[in-house]
């Protein structure tokens, strides 16, 4: 809402500065988000009125005239417009005056001819974008300053309307609320019923009463065609943001913005028969004002007539039966428009009127016949007219009905924490328009029919709060019981772990749920995403169903930024469609590509691989305690290299995949390199077990080195399961300390190092133990795992 | 005796001239070990006649214990020498730069976020999370947003097919956790919310924290009292800090809560658009509607709630001045934060 300063101060003016009042409504919940002033600044403009006009000697397009500025003397003033003529009420920048944009207005010859000033076009002052003609001023005092004369030392305020406030749409709203601010009371003043002169009436029929309750119109015939609309309101119009058009249109808007209630004007002439307020049939068409022809659907409400829907009620007339330079005759339209019903319809063209705006939020209906006859009267005043009487129908069962509310004084304190005085409250409820009673114990109100959003005892407190102000709250701490929440030992904290994945040497990222669907495809051929309905762009269009989309994406961004190293980690949820509803679980995705260790002296260079990711991966795993059973599984994924990807079981459970992205979706991708990639399921990574002490042994350790030549297939895990199948309890600890392939072994085979570490709870194991141990254990892996021990 | 003067000699120019102490030790076996120069000496003693042996035997032990003593001299000589020499050997750089792996760091939002938890849990605040494809009822139906409310149109949703949707705010989480959990409640939920909206200030997901306490006799003064001492705990300082008549559906009354700029602290900049207020906080009072979805009897309790963009918190505190970082993950960003 554009709130003209020097128009609100004429219907309430506190004795405060601009910025205060404006920081007075800020914290009373209007919200002012800019001031500016309503016109630029210039001097030494006038109202003049052109006595006479005659060609210029020289120029064609040119005219000499003779200009009565309040001087003694008429100015001689060359003026281009096409529409200088005499009788016209003008603003003349007088000699010596300042124009926006810095320019000085000097005596100057124009083709010999000497011009004493310029009369002035609307652009020429900054007061919107006209220039085909100069400004026509309505009758006025000659020599007036033309600032003083049309108050353009105004500010336009601007406010931020919160949805509940449809009250403040208009002048007298706002008034309403900084006169409560002020301690007085603002009452919306109401027009003068016009008196009808001709009997003309339109039949009004409401067919669809709960979208539609009250409907009131007149006719007024034989308007003036050549009126025009007077300046003050194209410049009241202006500062609230809506450019004049036509003398009807300018009318309805101007009730509008001043008291919040949007009307039509129908051009009689084009209307045929009785007015209907029905619902559109499925199918209809309808052309509006921008020209746009819409097919309309059984839940919006047309404002018909026998021809067929002339309008979107509540939204938007059509262009055919909207005024034109040749109107004479007139519909004014005033209605009740239900906003839950009409909310939402605007949006499904696309559209935001003022008119839905303000229905959407509820507009009084007590006002339909009091704009009727104030429009009227200015329509009278403007273009003259012959009004017929004002036609109101309605069905008063679908009419809001006020609400009453009882407020509790005691409600009021416990709520807010603070006790208030039932005199000042009253005053309070009563400068707001509402009908007030005090009861024991607290207030009987009835809500005014511009306050749709007063429905509760809540809503009264809030008014009292507001108007009384926000900051005369004292914060008090609350006062709560002791109570321990729990914290499990059972869950690893996921800061933790995080902190765990940063001191490993990744940073953590954050990439949007939503990814680019061909992206996906490649990189989660298994799983169809879900797509939004609505999505921003097609790159962020369906949700993941998992991590890898969004933090290759990441890499790949930073590969391209010169960056050779890149570890990221990012925790979120994943979205996998089911069959009857979407997973949404939370995962950790780990990701490294380029050299283990950032360049440095004294490490080695070589690319990250495999096993580097795998060790951040079971140090992150043994967070969660040794009494987990974790396995590596090698398995086939769809996008990990196949010899290079292994399933992680934990305790059974499947946590995730570990792997080096496969060469040919590194190749699909364009990423160079080995990308080692991680995802875990939250779950089951960070599901801890809690430790269970064992007692320290007082007896020597021992250790005994095993070499062993297997073949190739057999792996790492059954040998170490092989070893601890058939070892004694005495097997403390089983080391894999060397792997060695190559010369002195044969192709297919592989050399296997195993350091056996024993101890006794009760006594020192003697050689003996100790032999006999290695030797159950060498047959074994001998007999199962065709192990060939190495002495 | 002529001759013990010369083998003492001899010894004693040899053990100046070793430097080695395996060389050193096998010299102090040949002449002071069982078969060694001086222990034969001393054997020979037997043949003396008896008057000169004692005399004899004086200078023996003198001459043995000075060669004892010069080898141990030695010895602690060249053993020093070695640690010099193994010191001097082993000196380093110690400006070189440590080696291993590099520390990485965590995203500024969750450091955020890990500090407004932190705050809120030191007053007893649970931390709670939800879905964030979530249905009608829980994203705006339960939160008093019946179907075309207008605040609907500000949300700006994603909707899937299905007409589930992407949560527009974290307040959902508040309604599952009143739907499962017992009163009294003091909790804060942290997580991604979407809206369909993306230019210079606006990204289509982003964090937020929601904060809901329900009790008996929780009142707005309370409200204001957690709000003004998070936001002067979390910025640790001493900030003005303004509650404003707002309008949010499930809360009645409603706040804004601006405070103090801490670029300017309060003079007016670009930052706070010369008001000198930042607007950082959106709270207010649950609405009964909201207490009567959850079968909550508000008449006995009351309850207060708070949402607030963790992203908005970051670039304050922080002094990030491009939104749209805090998702391009580039490692010169997020390096900053480790």
């Amino acid at each position: 809402m554009l709130v003209s300063e020097s128009w609100l101060r004429e219907l309430v003016n506190p004795k405060l500065s601009t910025q205060e009042l404006a920081h007075q409504i800020t914290m009373a919940g209007l919200e002012v988000e800019a001031i500016e002033p309503a016109a630029p600044e210039f001097s030494g403009v006038v109202t003049g009125l052109v006595l006479a006009t005659e060609k210029h000697p020289d120029a064609e397009k040119l005219k000499v005239c003779s200009v009565d500025i309040g001087a003694d003397e008429p100015s001689a003033i060359v003026c281009g417009a096409p529409n200088v003529r005499a009788g016209l009420t003008v603003a003349v920048a007088t000699v010596g005056a300042r124009l926006p944009g810095g320019i000085k207005i000097r005596k100057a010859k124009l083709r010999g001819v000497v011009s004493y000033g310029m009369i002035c076009s609307s652009r020429e002052l900054g007061l919107g974008d006209e220039h085909d003609g100069i400004l026509e001023l309505t009758e006025h005092e000659i020599g007036v300053d033309f600032r003083k004369a049309y108050e353009l030392d105004d500010q336009v305020i601007e406010i931020g309307l919160t949805p509940n406030r449809g009250d403040c749409l208009g002048m007298y709203g706002v008034a309403r609320d900084v006169a409560a601010l002020n301690k007085t009371k603002f009452v919306a003043p109401r027009a003068a019923a016009v008196r009808a002169t001709v009997s003309d009436t339109i039949s009004t029929h409401l067919d669809a009463p709960e979208y539609c309750a009250r409907y009131s119109g007149r006719v007024i015939r034989n308007i003036r065609t050549d009126a025009q609309t007077p300046v003050w309101m194209v410049e009241r119009l202006r500062r609230a943001g809506i450019r004049a058009i036509h003398p009807v249109v300018d009318i309805t808007n101007y009730v509008m913005i001043e008291s919040g209630k949007p009307m039509h004007g129908f051009d009689l002439a084009t209307m045929k028969g009785d007015v209907r307020v029905r619902l559109a049939e499925d199918g209809e068409k309808l052309t509006l004002l921008d020209g746009r022809e819409i097919t309309l659907a059984n839940d919006l409400l047309v404002i018909a007539d026998n021809s067929g829907a002339r309008a979107l009620g509540g939204i938007m007339g059509g262009i055919d039966s909207g005024v034109s330079d040749d109107t004479t005759d007139v519909f004014f339209e005033s209605a009740y428009f239900d906003p839950l019903n009409i909310a939402g319809k605007a949006r499904r063209f696309g559209l935001h009127t003022d008119a839905s705006h303000r229905f959407e939020r509820g507009v009084d209906p007590d006002l339909c016949v009091d704009s009727i006859e104030r429009a009227t009267q200015l329509l009278l005043d403007i273009c003259g007219g012959e009004p017929g009487p004002v036609v109101t129908k309605e069905i008063a069962d679908n009419l809001p009905t006020p609400a009453q509310i009882a407020l509790s004084q005691d409600h009021l304190e416990r709520l807010i924490g603070r006790r208030y005085d039932k005199k000042e409250v009253t005053e309070i409820f009563t400068s707001l328009g509402c009908g007030t009673r005090e009861i024991e114990g607290g207030w009987a109100v009835t809500a005014p029919g511009y306050r749709f959003d007063l429905t509760i005892a809540e809503d009264l407190i809030e008014e009292v709060v507001r108007v009384h102000g926000y900051d005369q709250v004292e914060a008090t701490a609350a006062v709560a019981e002791l109570g321990m929440s729990t914290a499990s030992e059972l869950q690893i904290d996921s800061m933790r772990m995080r902190e765990f994945l940063v001191a490993r040497g990744y940073f953590e990222a954050i990439t949007y749920s939503f990814v680019d669907p061909k992206w996906h495809s490649i990189l989660i051929p298994e799983i169809e995403p879900l797509p939004l309905a609505n999505p921003i762009s097609s790159d962020l269009s369906v949700m993941r169903a998992g991590l890898l989309p969004g933090l290759l994406g990441a890499v790949k961004k930073n590969l391209s930024r010169q960056k050779q190293r890149v570890r990221l980690f990012e925790t979120g949820l994943r979205f996998i469609p089911q069959s009857d509803e979407i997973e949404q679980k939370s995962v950790i995705g780990i990701i490294a590509t380029g050299p283990r260790y950032a360049e440095q002296w004294g490490m080695d260079k070589h690319g990250v691989g495999f096993f580097d990711v795998k060790q951040d991966v079971e140090a992150l795993l043994a967070m969660g305690g040794s009494g987990r059973d974790v396995r590596f599984v090698a398995d086939a994924h769809p996008v990990l290299h196949p010899g290079q990807s292994a399933r992680v079981v934990v305790d059974g459970h499947n946590a995730g995949w570990l792997g080096v992205l496969h060469p040919q979706t590194a190749a699909d991708v364009e990423v160079d390199g080995t990308v080692v990639y991680c995802e875990l399921l939250e779950e089951v990574a960070l599901a801890a077990s809690i430790p269970t002490f064992t007692s320290l042994s007082k007896y020597p350790e021992v250790r005994r080195d095993l070499a062993l030549i297997v073949p190739e297939e057999v792996t790492i895990e059954q040998i170490m399961q092989g070893v601890r199948s058939v070892a004694p309890a005495s097997l403390k600890d089983l080391r894999l300390f060397d792997i060695y392939r190559g010369k002195g072994i044969e192709d297919g085979a592989k050399s296997v190092a195993l350091g056996l570490i024993l101890q006794e709870y009760s006594r020192t194991l003697t050689e003996v133990d100790i032999d006999a141990a290695v030797a159950a254990i060498a047959t074994h892996l001998s007999e199962n795992l065709q192990a060939k021990i190495r002495d | 005796m002529q001759e013990l003067d010369q083998v003492v000699a001899t010894i004693t120019a040899k053990i100046e001239s070793i430097t080695d102490l395996a060389e050193l030790d096998q010299l102090r076996v040949e002449t002071l070990g069982k078969k060694g120069q001086l222990t034969a000496l001393a054997k020979t003693l037997g043949k003396l006649p008896v008057e000169e042996r004692r005399e004899a035997g004086q200078h023996i032990n003198a001459a043995k214990n000075s060669v004892e003593h010069l080898i141990s001299a030695r010895k602690e000589q060249l053993q020093h020498a070695a640690v010099n020499a193994r010191i001097e050997a082993e000196r380093v750089d110690v400006t070189q730069p440590g080696t291993g792996q590099d520390r990485g760091g965590l995203h500024p939002v969750t450091r955020t976020r890990y500090r407004i938890e932190t705050l809120f849990q030191r007053m007893g605040f649970a931390v709670d999370s939800g879905p964030e494809i979530e249905d009608d009822f829980h994203n705006f139906e339960a939160l008093n947003i019946p179907g075309h409310h207008p605040a609907r149109a500000m949300h700006d949703t994603f909707y899937f097919d299905s007409g589930l949707l992407l949560r527009t705010h974290t307040s959902p989480v508040q309604i599952r956790a009143m739907e499962n959990g017992e009163l009294p409640m003091k909790l804060i939920a942290p997580g991604r919310v979407y809206r369909c909206d993306s230019d210079l200030t606006h990204t289509p997901m982003f964090h937020q924290v929601e904060g809901l306490m329900v009790d008996k006799g929780v009142s707005f003064a309370n409200l204001k009292s957690v709000l003004h001492e998070f936001l002067q705990n979390f910025f640790e300082r001493d900030l003005q800090v303004r509650f404003r008549p707002s309008y949010f559906p499930f809360t009645e009354p409603s706040a804004e809560v601006d405070m103090q700029c801490v670029m300017c602290n309060g003079d007016g900049c670009r930052v706070c658009s010369n008001t000198g207020w930042l607007e950082v906080l959106g709270c207010g009072m649950v609405h009964p509607n909201v207490f009567k979805h959850m079968n909550i009897d508000h008449t006995v309790y009351s309850g207060y709630a708070f949402g607030m963009g963790i992203e908005r918190l970051a670039m304050l505190r922080y002094r990030v001045n491009d939104l749209r970082l805090f998702f391009e993950n580039d490692l010169d960003f997020l390096q900053q934060f480790s």
